[in-house]
């Protein structure tokens, strides 16, 4: 392999071109205790745009996506999403935010393991004041699209970790979010599993036109993002791409 | 996928180890199989198989009736198919060669007191600006395809973890190639 390299183009401290900045991190600083986890992070994602954000561990990438989803409060600096200032709402407003216009994955999909596929898939809905048989009509629909027909049923314990992690990713995208936050969604996966999961992910966000921030340290995991930054020390970094000639 | 490290003699000698057969197929499914990024140009097959009939590897029949430049059939000798099967019986080496250049670039900037950091960051960008790209070419693609995909995708995988890993280290990499 050769290894000159060429620069095909520059850093990019924000989203992709074109594209207006949906979510922001704006100098972010958040200790625990004494313990700094972010200090000074800036982040812009694009609208529609699908984010990978990789570190080591204990870089801050977990916190950095905590501050931007509104679970936690920065202790300084800003979040902005669709332009509002979310770190300057009050807890009930952040609540509303996060359950209507945010959608979470995590590495175990906190499904609720006495309810049922359909149950778990439909609970955004329920919360959200949708009519019940509309709920389930849409749970069921989402249940077809991410191949899990027929298992509607079925308590979540009985499932498979791939099929878990496809019902996570139903129960986020089924009240159509703005944005979807997945922290290592694959990180419980075998590699295969762990693609069809992301493949799923991926498509159905692009399908919706979801933004996605997606924390790993999975390479494969951040290769089927656009584009990847590297939280280090608790700072963001964009990583120049370089096409490698030969 | 590369192929650069794919010898032509020995695929081609592989390949009429199936069958005898003319210049254009030996061709057609060597670019179709192994080629696929980098078509072997006619040249080079008459060449190799020149050589390999000069080595007593094949044989090559009385020219055929037909159409185009080539209606010569080319036929796998005991010593080919012998040199075949040693080839497919010995592992490959393992590919130490980029991590080489990784390596000696880590140890060159360290040493001149370069941002080997920088490096490593540059280097980890194309790794997965190109895993990007074949992660796009195994989406929805032929199982072959998947396969070839695939075969990229790991390996740069584990290149990026020893990236990984150098960068976590760095420190103490600085201090070992300064020491006089």
């Amino acid at each position: 392999m050769s290894t000159d390299l060429t620069l095909a183009r520059e850093p990019e401290p924000g989203p992709a071109v074109s594209r207006r900045s949906l979510l922001e991190a704006r100098d972010v600083h958040r200790s625990f205790g004494q313990t700094p986890a972010l200090r000074g992070a800036q982040l812009a994602v694009g609208g529609g745009e699908i984010l990978a954000v990789m570190g080591p561990s204990g870089s801050g990438k977990s916190t950095l996506l905590h501050c931007l989803a509104g679970i936690y409060t920065p202790d300084q600096g800003e979040i902005r999403f669709d332009g509002q200032r979310i770190d300057e709402l009050s807890d009930a407003r952040r609540t509303e935010l996060r359950r209507t216009a945010f959608g979470f994955v995590f590495q175990f999909g906190q499904l609720i393991p006495e309810l049922t596929v359909s149950d778990n898939i439909a609970m955004p809905l329920l919360l959200g004041d949708v009519r019940r048989k509309e709920a389930y009509r849409r749970a069921d629909a989402w249940l077809d699209r991410l191949g899990l027909g027929g298992l509607g049923g079925r308590r979540t314990g009985e499932l498979s970790g791939g099929q878990a992690q496809r019902v996570a990713i139903a129960r986020a995208l089924v009240p159509q979010p703005k944005v979807l936050f997945a922290d290592e969604p694959t990180g419980s996966l075998d590699s295969l599993t762990s693609e069809t999961v992301m493949d799923l992910l991926v498509s159905t966000a692009r399908a919706e036109g979801t933004t996605v921030v997606v924390v790993t340290h999975d390479a494969r995991v951040a290769a089927c993002a656009e584009r990847t930054v590297m939280v280090r020390d608790g700072k963001v970094s964009a990583l120049t791409e370089y096409e490698v000639a030969g | 996928m590369h192929t650069a490290g794919v010898s032509v003699p020995l695929t081609l000698l592989g390949l009429l180890d199936r069958e005898p057969s003319h210049g254009y197929d030996l061709k057609r499914d060597y670019d179709a199989f192994f080629g696929r990024d980098k078509p072997l140009p006619f040249g080079q097959v008459y060449s190799t198989l020149g050589r390999l009939a000069r080595d007593g590897k094949v044989t090559v029949g009385a020219s055929e009736p037909g159409d185009g430049p080539d209606r010569k059939r080319y036929s796998i000798t005991e010593a080919g198919r012998t040199e075949v099967e040693s080839w497919l019986a010995e592992p490959a080496p393992p590919e130490p060669h980029l991590q080489s250049v990784l390596f000696a670039k880590v140890v060159l900037a360290l040493m001149l007191g370069r941002d080997a950091a920088r490096y490593l960051d540059a280097q980890r960008g194309s790794h997965l600006r190109r895993m990007r790209e074949l992660t796009e070419t195994r989406r929805g693609g032929a199982t072959m395809d998947v396969l070839l995909a695939d075969y990229g995708l790991f390996h740069l995988e584990a290149d990026l973890r020893w990236i990984d890993a150098t960068e976590a280290r760095l420190s103490a990499l600085r201090e070992m190639v300064r020491k006089p």
